[in-house]
């Protein structure tokens, strides 16, 4: 079927077999492999993105379903001159990653939890990033990025 | 891994929905918010050759007072129960409890219907639906049908409903003013629950007991009999079959069952 979805602003499309997820669309389609694949089995968080404003797990919806539809992905945060999202920035600045492997789903799920809750404490960002897991066990460090991010002091 | 290969329909209202359940019989599936049913396919454990998404079905997204009556649209997400203020007045057990099913991702995506029809006793809605004595409507060619949860949960994924029906609304009594509680015991947070509690008034649901979503029927009586909230958890787990698993034997699930229901009995203020 064609899917045309518009990723990071800008309309994509494409032909492909109606099974395919929007996470292979993202990779291989439009050729955005800031999106990892982790576990595949809608755990891990890392091909998380935004549809529509919201972080959903890209490995868990069909393109199909995003036909018509907003995707943010990693690559979209930054501004067009290339400066850093404030999460991105916040992740830089505290060390939020280790491999980095989950970091663009960290992101993600991030931005997503502060339009949905601009000013977390330490504990609603450990409960929001549930869907999200650091294989480094890295998660102090990116509790206190997205607490950097949100404007509020770090207090380790 | 990648789903079997299916063909994708989008249905942009209920009627086209059905018609495509029409057509297509047995060989199709509903898709709402894909979070039971992707994951199934993906493992090849459901592989329909139709694919109706009825995600966009807006007219079945809605949380709505109709008299004493809670009514929720079938679509409602997860997300959208967390926060909805009629539910925090009239049903604060589902909304707490559409808060705790998964992560972010999947409350962004998963849906009350999409839960229900699926049937899996280790999902936390159903339990919670069966205590508060809801009531499933459903949509077929014939017209519209009502199913109470009592009856609805026939076994390990399975509903009355026949293929070319589509479940569109629950309906429960008003709970405000009642208390309530919800338990839920985890390995990590995201997981299915290894048991959970769901306590409305003196309704007792039992997650993951068994085959299907479970009443304490043995609690409840005990309740009704004037017994304590010890008294009446002790039997929480009467005549439950749970399932036995080297990470949660049957007898542990039963042990968390006792606890959890106390638990859940004491934060629904029964003493």
């Amino acid at each position: 079927m064609r899917v045309s979805i518009e990723v990071n602003g800008r309309t994509t499309a494409g032909e492909v077999p109606d099974r395919t997820l929007l996470v292979h669309y993202l990779r291989d389609t439009v050729g955005l492999t800031g999106t990892n694949i982790g576990c595949d089995t809608t755990s891990c968080g890392a091909c998380t993105v935004l549809l529509d404003g919201e972080s959903v797990k890209s490995c868990t919806v069909l393109a199909a379903q995003a036909d018509g539809h907003e995707v943010t992905t990693v690559e979209g945060l930054a501004g067009d001159g290339g400066e850093l999202h404030p999460v991105q920035r916040a992740f830089r600045e505290q060390h939020g990653l280790q491999c980095g492997f989950c970091t663009p789903g960290m992101m993600m799920a991030s931005v997503s939890l502060l339009k949905e809750n601009p000013r977390p404490s330490r504990r609603e960002v450990r409960e929001a990033l549930e869907g999200n897991l650091c294989r480094c066990t890295g998660y102090h460090n990116i509790v206190s990025a997205v607490v950097e991010a949100s404007g509020q002091e770090v207090d380790r | 891994m990648i789903p079997a290969e299916f063909s994708y329909r989008r249905a942009s209202t209920v009627d086209e929905a059905l018609a495509l359940l029409a057509e297509h019989g047995e060989d199709a599936k509903l898709l709402a918010g894909g979070h039971s049913l992707l994951p199934l396919m993906k493992l090849r454990f459901a592989a329909p050759e139709v694919v109706v998404d009825i995600a966009s079905l807006d007219e079945l997204k809605f949380v709505r007072l109709d008299g004493d009556e809670v009514v929720i649209g079938a679509l409602s997400r997860y997300h959208d129960l967390h926060g909805d203020p009629v539910l925090a007045e009239h049903a604060p057990l589902v909304a707490h409890a559409s808060g705790a099913v998964g992560d972010p991702q999947v409350r962004h995506r998963g849906t009350l219907g999409g839960s229900l029809v699926h049937a899996d006793s280790a999902a936390d809605l159903p339990a919670v639906i069966l205590a508060s004595d809801g009531v499933l409507v459903a949509r077929g060619p014939a017209g519209e049908r009502r199913i109470p949860a009592a009856e609805f949960f026939l076994g390990p994924f399975t509903t009355p409903l026949e293929p070319d029906e589509l479940l569109t609304e629950v309906r429960l009594p008003s709970q405000a003013g009642l208390g309530w509680g919800f338990e839920k015991f985890t390995r990590r947070n995201i997981d299915w629950a290894i048991v959970g509690v769901a306590v409305v008034g003196r309704s007792v649901g039992l997650i993951n007991l068994g085959g299907t979503p479970l009443r304490a029927a043995a609690t409840e009586k005990a309740l009704a009999d004037g017994a304590s909230a010890d008294e009446a958890a002790a039997l929480a787990a009467e005549d439950t079959s749970p399932p036995d698993e080297p990470h949660a034997s049957a007898e542990y699930r039963r042990h968390l069952a006792r606890v959890l229901t106390r638990r859940a009995l004491l934060a629904a203020g029964i003493a």
